[in-house]
């Protein structure tokens, strides 16, 4: 016990310097999620890599030794749905109490925080192209001192898909790996893996002088116009290369341009009605689709709707919860209570359904209350295997990483996860997190505003 | 259990499907053929049979209307219910892009409660803050079903149109803040009736090349060429259905100058008008509408709720069908929505319509306007077997709704929604409990570090 704790404080202090180029964690439980879990064993990192992982596998000479004995390890969490590392889409100021892990590198020069700030003169149609960002990037965004990025990474997770949720057309996400790299582009994983799209502005669309659109039906106007007219501007463009002597020059248009470089499309859709309406639509444009949200997901009629399609859904992690502050007098409907009720059963039942899911923290990035919600979703039925692959391997599978990352598999990306106790348990203590071969030590006290997600409330299109 | 209950109170809310049934020694209100007491028979979801004496199919399921009223569902031109996301995309001044259609929401009670009111189809319109707004749906309150199998199949669709003080923003004509806080609301054109006319003519004169672009393009290619072919404008494909008669136009208005001014436009740009909402003016220029052949769909008695309606007169769908002008009347509200069958009834009341010409005011009439009533709107054999059964005259307050079937399948059922009630008010209870306690017991633990949720 005492040489573990001498190991722990000699890897906390050697946390932000030079890491080794090989690690080993020996004598550890290590569920590989790939596979049966193994009572002992040993994994070992190299060069960002796991480069072999068994019950039998020699320590190499060279290797930092972490003793696993009473530890588990699992794969680094990954985060589905989340703004974590663009600082500009946290709604609280960072206070500046950043412990320093992680941010090593100087600060970037600032983001391009403006490039999709909500346009200010009033939208008069689609061809205004208002909230529109599709072109953009999250890779381009990221920033490694983003305080969140310590937050979460202290809360299990290694890897975030980060999208830049600003808009209608928020612009397409990135994998990114929390290693709080000097440079952006060693962080990111995958570049693009989708376009996220809103269908509300953060509120019920008033649609009397805000500009277009207003109401839930302008928006989905707006998102099928736009496709209309990316298959228009591809068939111009190709003509237009065939052979561009007397024609007019098509015009470049940059909106048109990120919609057509995303491979995916992510919708908003909690209520089963609305999980009905979007993958109608997603199937109208002919986009591969994730729905995000899943609020119902409960419910019988969601698991058929769903079903029908076989696209993969994300289900938000915060679950529905009576209103704060609300008058004691007000009655909550039927629909809400089950809602509060049988909501944490989604994954559980989806999981029975056949449904392809993964969990999103949806912004609950403190461990504590990480924990909490998945506990939750294991008690109104989700296995915990189910829970963790929930967080690692399927969202790796929905956006086709799986040969990369999600599970403990020789030649992965080394994003691991070390605790004490069994994941997901009340008195589990995450002790160490190794983000492209890299540990971190969670921080004792996560920054305060590190907080608040975007999609605080997903799919308000009602 | 929990779960199980939930899914019990699901099943119990799907339809049976459709079966052969017979509704026995019922006074049937035709509303096409008199009164008859006697029989319906309902086979495949239609209307097998209607008579004093009928074959009765073996194995039917037989209803015992004895004493009670049978009726064709009620339809409603004029509805807003079982939209989500707002029913006006007022950002704009044309905004025939957007669709009810892509917002229905089968799940909205007011469904449920239309059809307790006996009302099998409704016309769902666009709002009226712009000159011209959405596209609209027609749909049958088949409730339970999703959103797609609500929708009135073969229908035409519609799109709504809106004159006067609505569109022209009356109030705030210049634009400002709106309440406290409010961000600045800039001031959309139109400001006057002269400039709803306007941009109603600019969207037309937009459209009409649009279409022309489209037809030189249809030419060419069956001529066998391959162009590439114009941007497809959502905007104005709409309206271009309109020129085509492919889409119905619902005009909510009010004044005899709009009315008259609207009737031009459409004759100008060469196409029709099919119904005019609202219309309460339509008394004073009902000779003219009847040679457009617009219909009208009007409300009974409802007026000077502001300055262009308070020239109405309870009289107006009377005077109206007198002309020879189609006439319907309608709800625009979930509430009033619920009752239309005492709004027939006042049209008796006041301007004397016959009891037939009443009750097709909420059936066979809008149905015409609807262009449907091949299918809906009276109790004649071949009909979709859309019927209501009430338990007294129906065009009385006192008459209440039994039962509603549509498509032959009962949707709604007063015994059996009565003797539901204790089931879901205890499930209620149990989880309004269950809240509570739990909120009771996170609360002496105290905040969690202050930052939770």
């Amino acid at each position: 016990m005492k040489k573990l704790v001498t190991a722990l404080l000699l890897f906390g202090a050697f946390a932000w310097a030079e890491s080794p180029q090989a690690v080993a964690i020996r004598n550890a439980k290590i569920v590989t999620v790939s596979g049966p879990p193994m009572a002992k064993g040993t994994v070992v990192l190299r060069d960002g890599l796991i480069e072999a992982v068994g019950e039998n596998v020699p320590v190499p000479a060279d290797a930092w030794v972490v003793e696993g004995e009473g530890m588990t390890v699992y794969p680094g969490l990954i985060d589905a749905m989340s703004t974590v590392g663009i600082p500009s889409l946290a709604p609280a100021p960072s206070t500046g109490a950043v412990s320093g892990r992680g941010g090593r590198g100087a600060p970037t020069t600032a983001a391009p925080t403006a490039t999709t700030a909500a346009p200010t003169p009033r939208s008069m149609g689609p061809e205004d192209r208002p909230q529109t960002a599709s072109w953009v990037l999250a890779a381009d965004e990221i920033q490694p001192t983003d305080p969140r990025i310590a937050t979460v990474r202290s809360a299990g997770f290694s890897t975030t898909v980060t999208f830049p949720e600003r808009g209608i057309f928020g612009g397409q996400g990135s994998i990114v790996d929390l290693s709080g790299a000097e440079k952006t582009g060693e962080m990111v994983v995958v570049p693009a893996v989708g376009q996220y799209i809103a269908l509300a502005r953060g509120g019920f669309g008033g649609g009397m002088g805000g500009g277009f659109p207003g109401a839930l039906m302008g928006y989905i106007a707006y998102v099928r116009q736009i496709y209309l007219d990316a298959d228009h501007y591809k068939l111009v463009k190709e003509a237009y290369a065939k052979d561009p002597r007397g024609m007019a020059r098509p015009q470049y248009d940059r909106a048109l341009e990120g919609v057509l470089d995303s491979r995916r499309i992510l919708l908003p859709a909690n209520r089963v009605v609305e999980m009905d309406r979007m993958l109608r639509f997603a199937a109208e444009l002919k986009q591969p689709v994730i729905l995000y949200g899943m609020r119902e997901g409960y419910r019988p009629e969601a698991a058929a709707v769903l079903k029908k399609y076989n696209s993969p859904v994300l289900v938000s992690l915060k679950w529905s919860e009576p209103p704060r502050d609300a008058d004691p007098e007000q009655e909550e409907s039927l629909r809400t209570l089950e809602n509060i009720d049988l909501g944490p059963s989604t994954p559980g039942l989806l999981k029975k359904a056949g449904v392809p899911f993964a969990l999103y923290a949806d912004g609950l990035d403190q461990a504590r209350d990480l924990q909490r919600a998945v506990k939750r979703a294991i008690d109104a039925g989700l296995s915990r295997e189910d829970a963790l692959r929930a967080l690692t391997l399927a969202p790796a599978q929905i956006y086709n990483v799986a040969d990369r990352m999600g599970s403990i598999e020789k030649g992965k990306i080394a994003n691991l996860l070390v605790t004490k106790g069994e994941l997901f348990d009340d008195n589990t203590r995450i002790q160490m997190i190794f983000v492209d071969g890299k540990q971190f030590k969670p921080a004792d006290e996560a920054p305060a505003g590190g907080r608040g997600m975007t999609t605080d409330n997903p799919g308000v299109n009602q | 259990m929990r779960k199980l209950l939930c899914a019990g109170l699901m099943a119990a809310l799907a339809p049976l499907g459709a079966e052969t049934i017979v509704i026995r020694n019922a006074t049937i209100m035709t509303v096409t053929k008199g009164t008859v007491k006697g029989s319906v028979v309902v086979k495949d979801g239609k209307i097998a049979e209607v008579g004093e004496k009928v074959l009765e199919p073996q194995g039917a399921t037989i209803i015992d209307a004895a004493g009670q009223y049978v009726i064709p569902g009620i339809i409603d031109c004029h509805s807003h219910i079982a939209v989500d996301g707002g029913v006006n995309e007022g950002s704009v001044s044309v905004s025939s892009m957007v669709d009810i259609k892509d917002v229905i929401n089968p799940e909205d009670i007011s469904i449920y409660r239309a059809l307790a009111g006996g009302v099998t189809t409704a016309n769902i319109l666009h709002g009226s803050a712009n000159a011209i707004g959405g596209k609209t749906i027609v749909l049958k309150m088949r409730w339970g079903k999703d959103a797609q199998q609500m929708i009135f199949e073969g229908a035409t669709p519609g799109i709504k149109f809106a004159l006067g003080e609505n569109p022209k923003r009356a109030g705030n004509p210049q634009g400002g803040g709106r309440g406290a806080g409010a961000q600045t609301v800039q001031a959309r054109y139109p400001a006057t009736r002269m400039g709803v006319e306007d941009t109603i003519r600019e969207a037309f004169n937009e459209a009409k090349a649009y279409k022309a672009g489209w037809d030189a393009y249809d030419a060419k290619v069956a001529k066998g060429e391959h162009p590439i072919p114009p941007r497809k404008d959502l905007k104005l494909e709409a309206l271009k259905e309109v020129l085509e008669g492919k889409r119905y136009v619902h005009a909510h208005c009010y004044r005899q100058d709009e009315i008259l001014m609207l009737l031009r436009v459409a004759d100008d740009y060469g196409f029709k008008i099919r119904t005019l909402q609202h219309v309460l003016e339509g008394y004073k220029v009902a000779k003219e509408i009847a040679a457009h052949g617009a219909g009208g769909s009007t409300f009974s008695d409802w007026f000077n709720y502001k300055m262009e309606a308070v020239d109405a007169i309870p009289y107006n769908a009377a005077l109206m069908q007198k002309y020879g002008v189609v006439v319907s009347l309608n709800s625009d509200d979930a509430e009033l929505m619920r009752h239309l069958n005492t709004e027939a009834g006042k049209a008796m009341k006041y301007g004397g319509v016959s009891e037939s010409e009443a009750l097709a005011m909420v059936t066979l009439n809008p149905a015409k306007q609807l262009g449907i009533d091949n299918r809906v709107g009276s109790v004649d054999v071949g009909k979709d077997a859309d019927l209501v059964i009430y338990d007294k005259y129906p065009l009385s307050d006192y008459a209440k709704v039994q039962k509603v079937l549509i498509d032959g399948t009962v949707y709604f059922d007063r015994d059996k929604e009565v003797s539901e009630r204790p089931a879901k008010e205890a499930q209620k209870k149990k989880l309004t409990d269950q809240e509570k306690q739990l909120q009771q017991q996170q609360r002496p633990q105290g905040g969690r570090g202050g930052r939770i949720g």
